[in-house]
């Protein structure tokens, strides 16, 4: 039957399952443990234009594929009039856009939602590099690249830092006559990557040029950056080509990798490509739901989150409930609050969320005495209980339409929110409380009353603060570490503090009885102290 | 001070709501025994039938058809109690001291007629007073008459003794006296007062009103010092002996000592209350650890009273 290891055992895997899950969702789900947490995140747009001319037209994009550091929230490729389709050709991911008929200037749109998350998709594109073929150039080219990479060969120890001097010696500021030559007149960024990769070839190391986008807000008419990456014979490593800084940078977009076209465009004439990027912020939770979805995570699939929205707000003060309930466990056990109805500071709490405190308060006040005036009345005509509640019922109802009604006439629309209080708790309370004046008197009344409102106010104050509304309802499995909570409480055998109240006196007494073999010796001695009354 | 230590409560063994509810009465009272001691009606039965003084039942009434024999059922009697089976904290209790023909007298000298009666009795049969509202039964039982003794230190009404049984043996007793505060009610939170016992002789030991130490009856100005319960030795194995009769471990016994009868079992309680402590100026724990750590033997209700008596001797 009951064993104590067992009950902390099975109180330990509560604990457990509920941090644990608690701390799956935050680390692994990215949902943040403290509400109004922010993300960053940036929207790209794509605006590709063309000249049609009046032939069927068929866009062909490439799209970024898993960019590393990056979470696709979510993308739009809508254009009026072009069909649309993706396409995913071994790792490179294309958009196409198709029209019948396209007349004069045409703009198609694509728009990307990411934000930046350290980490993700960094093994992504590791494959190994293809045959390398040498680059061929002509004369008087082939002496002075071949001088070059020599030169460059003999300055470096392995492919990384041939890379990195290579890069240093295309950008410097007074480039050698060789580089001179190669770079001819115009070194334009995608030239340079392009004589880059072509020179590498020549020293046997494989690369291929990579392009991307800073991302900056506000950012329009933006062009791809290029950068190159080579292959070290174990992994892909990337370069900003015009300052030779090695890594994926911060704030970066990368969006293709490999020498495919960026746009091609069939049917049309003139076609440029332009980025604007806008950053904007978004609560964090939203987007860890979202990205839980795509990603199909079953925390997130088999969650409240998968609910309508009016259910999911049901929830919302369903799941506060619990935390009220561990407020009352705390006030009668902990404390020795005395309530008039074990869970009605709840319901009161919860009603008071609806109304707000102060109006809920005198609502509460108000409707609670002219009840028991009323009820009063009743007990003289020797009721049955279900008659008397029933008839409690119906005057709380009067009450309430009555100061609704009046509220309504003399301007405080405050009052009409008396229709959130549970009427038939109102009832009850009044019949205790009335039957509780009988059998004990006021005081105990003002005593039980006074407990149960001070309750339902520590409990909605607990319910509507903000971190305790966020978690109970982004975390439910802490639902099981308040109920691991509550069940040690249940076993707590400890002094209330009202009790260190109430046994005061017999403490000051001065007699202390604690080991068993004494009791009988300090009892005899007892009788000669005052605490006997025999000379008092 | 106004608040104490929980260390110092622990070092005078004072135990707490919380201990009492789950290591005493969820611990030692059964659930399903609650119906025994919840009843009146019940408690009484089984008590009679295991040979224990109660108050003489003089008949019950179960259904509304049977207010109709209520005169004829009362014809034979002078003085009775008539009180609701699953009543409870005093409710519904009428006690009628004397009559003439169809007038009925409460100890007050109120007057009550005949249909009063039916009445009454209607409102009991309905549930009015049983906690939950259910249908009850209501008794009718012959009226106690309190000892002499206790004429000096009562306001109003029969003082009880509650004994508190721990696995059949007495370890702490406390007798209740109504005061004008209380209005003629023997509840202590209502400020009826309490008076410890010790549990060897009977003798008063310390009184408490509303939890905090007296020396006199409020209302008589009488020394409690000066109290002696009568018939003591004939008391605690009676109390004693309703550990057989309900099978509950942490058992409250109440009990009223009749004029002519001597001590009679009034009513049983599972969850008897803490101030029993208050009256008595000191903790229940180490006595209820000491019975804990008696060998688990068979014994009488006789030699139980009398291992208690030598155990928690307060006065030598």
């Amino acid at each position: 039957m009951y064993s104590r290891p067992k009950f902390l055992l099975f109180v330990l895997l509560l604990l457990v399952a509920g941090f644990g899950l608690t701390l799956y969702k935050h680390f692994a789900l990215g949902f943040p443990l403290w509400p109004g947490e922010r993300t960053q995140v940036w929207t790209i747009e794509a605006k590709i234009e063309f000249e049609a001319q009046g032939e069927p037209a068929l866009v062909s994009f490439t799209l970024p594929n898993n960019p590393p550091g990056l979470v696709i929230l979510g993308e739009d490729f809508a254009s009026p009039n072009y069909g649309f389709a993706e396409l995913n050709q071994s790792d490179q991911r294309r958009a196409q856009w198709s029209t019948r008929q396209a007349t004069e200037k045409q703009t198609v749109y694509y728009r990307l939602d990411v934000y930046e998350k350290p980490g993700e998709n960094a093994n992504i594109n590791n494959e190994a590099p293809e045959q390398i073929i040498a680059a061929e150039f002509e004369e008087p080219f082939r002496t002075a690249a071949t001088t070059l990479v020599n030169e460059l060969q003999q300055r470096s120890s392995d492919v990384r830092t041939l890379t990195l001097e290579l890069l240093k010696t295309l950008n410097s500021d007074s480039p050698s006559q060789n580089i001179r030559l190669l770079l001819g007149d115009r070194p334009g960024e995608s030239y340079k990557a392009k004589l880059a990769i072509k020179l590498l070839s020549l020293a046997d190391v494989p690369a291929r040029k990579v392009r991307g986008l800073f991302l900056e807000s506000g950012r329009r008419r933006q062009a791809l950056k290029s950068f190159i990456e080579i292959h070290d014979g174990k992994q892909w490593r990337l370069f900003n080509q015009s300052t030779a800084e090695e890594g994926i940078p911060e704030h970066f977009i990368l969006w293709q990798r490999g020498g495919q076209s960026l746009l091609d465009i069939e049917g049309g004439r003139h076609s440029k490509v332009h980025f604007s990027i806008i950053e904007n912020s978004h609560s964090a939770r939203k987007i860890a739901v979202r990205s839980g979805e795509d990603a199909k995570a079953a925390l997130i699939d088999f969650s409240i989150y998968s609910l309508p929205i009016e259910e999911q707000n049901a929830f919302k003060s369903i799941l506060l409930v619990p935390i009220g309930a561990i407020i009352v466990v705390l006030m009668r056990i902990l404390v020795g609050i005395r309530t008039s109805g074990t869970f009605m500071p709840i319901l009161i709490a919860l009603a008071f969320i609806k109304t707000s405190l102060l109006t809920g308060l005198f609502i509460f006040i108000f409707v609670v005495s002219a009840g028991l005036l009323i009820r009063s009345y009743l007990s003289h005509l020797n009721l049955l209980l279900v008659a008397r509640i029933s008839a409690v019922i119906i005057v709380v109802i009067g009450l309430m339409s009555i100061m609704s009604i009046v509220s309504q006439k003399l301007g405080f629309s405050q009052a009409l929110t008396v229709t959130f209080f549970p009427m038939i708790i109102l009832a009850w309370t009044i019949e205790r409380m009335s039957i509780l004046w009988e059998e004990d008197g006021p005081k105990e009344v003002l005593i039980q009353g006074g407990g149960s409102l001070f309750v339902a106010t520590l409990a909605y104050l607990c319910m509507t603060n903000r971190v305790v509304e966020y978690l109970t309802f982004n975390f439910p499995e802490l639902l099981f570490v308040n109920l691991a909570c509550i069940l040690l409480l249940g076993q707590y055998t400890g002094y209330r503090l009202t009790e260190l109240r109430r046994f005061q006196p017999i403490a000051d007494s001065g007699q202390i009885t604690i080991d068993d073999e004494s009791i009988a010796a300090s009892d005899h001695k007892a009788a000669d102290d005052n605490n006997v009354l025999h000379k008092s | 001070m106004f608040f104490t230590s929980p260390k110092q409560l622990h070092a005078h063994g004072i135990m707490g709501m919380n201990r009492r509810n789950v290591e005493y009465v969820a611990a030692h009272n059964p659930r399903h025994l609650y119906p025994l001691v919840d009843n009146k009606l019940k408690t009484k039965l089984l008590a009679e039938k295991a040979n224990i003084a109660v108050p003489k039942l003089l008949g019950t009434l179960r259904y509304q058809h049977d207010v109709r024999d209520l005169h004829s059922q009362l014809l034979p009697h002078e003085k009775f109690v008539i009180k609701p089976a699953k009543g409870s904290g005093g409710k519904g209790i009428l006690v009628i001291a004397e009559r003439e023909h169809d007038v009925y007298f409460k100890p007050s000298e109120e007057a009550i007629s005949h249909d009063d009666l039916e009445r009454h009795v209607t409102n009991i049969l309905s549930g009015l007073y049983s906690l939950s509202g259910t249908p009850d039964i209501a008794m009718i039982e012959a009226m106690i008459e309190a000892h002499n003794i206790f004429d000096a230190y009562s306001f109003e009404g029969v003082p009880d003794i509650r004994v508190i049984i721990f696995k059949g043996y007495p370890v702490m007793a406390m007798l209740r006296l109504a005061t004008h505060a209380s209005d003629g009610k023997a509840n202590l939170h209502q400020g009826a007062v309490g008076v410890g016992i010790d549990l060897a002789t009977g003798q008063a030991l310390h009184a408490v009103q509303h939890d905090r130490p007296i020396y006199q009856h409020p209302d008589t100005q009488r020394e409690f010092s000066e109290l002696h319960i009568p018939d003591w030795d004939k008391l605690l194995p009676l109390a004693a002996a309703c550990y057989e009769v309900t099978g509950l471990g942490y058992l409250g016994v109440d009990i009223v000592i009749d004029k002519n009868r001597g001590p009679l079992i009034l009513e049983l309680n599972a969850r008897p209350g803490l101030a029993i402590q208050m009256a008595n100026g000191t903790g229940i724990t180490p006595r209820l650890k000491q019975i804990e750590s008696l060998a688990q033997q068979q014994r009488t209700p006789e030699q139980r009273a009398q291992i208690s008596r030598e155990l928690f001797a307060r006065i030598s």
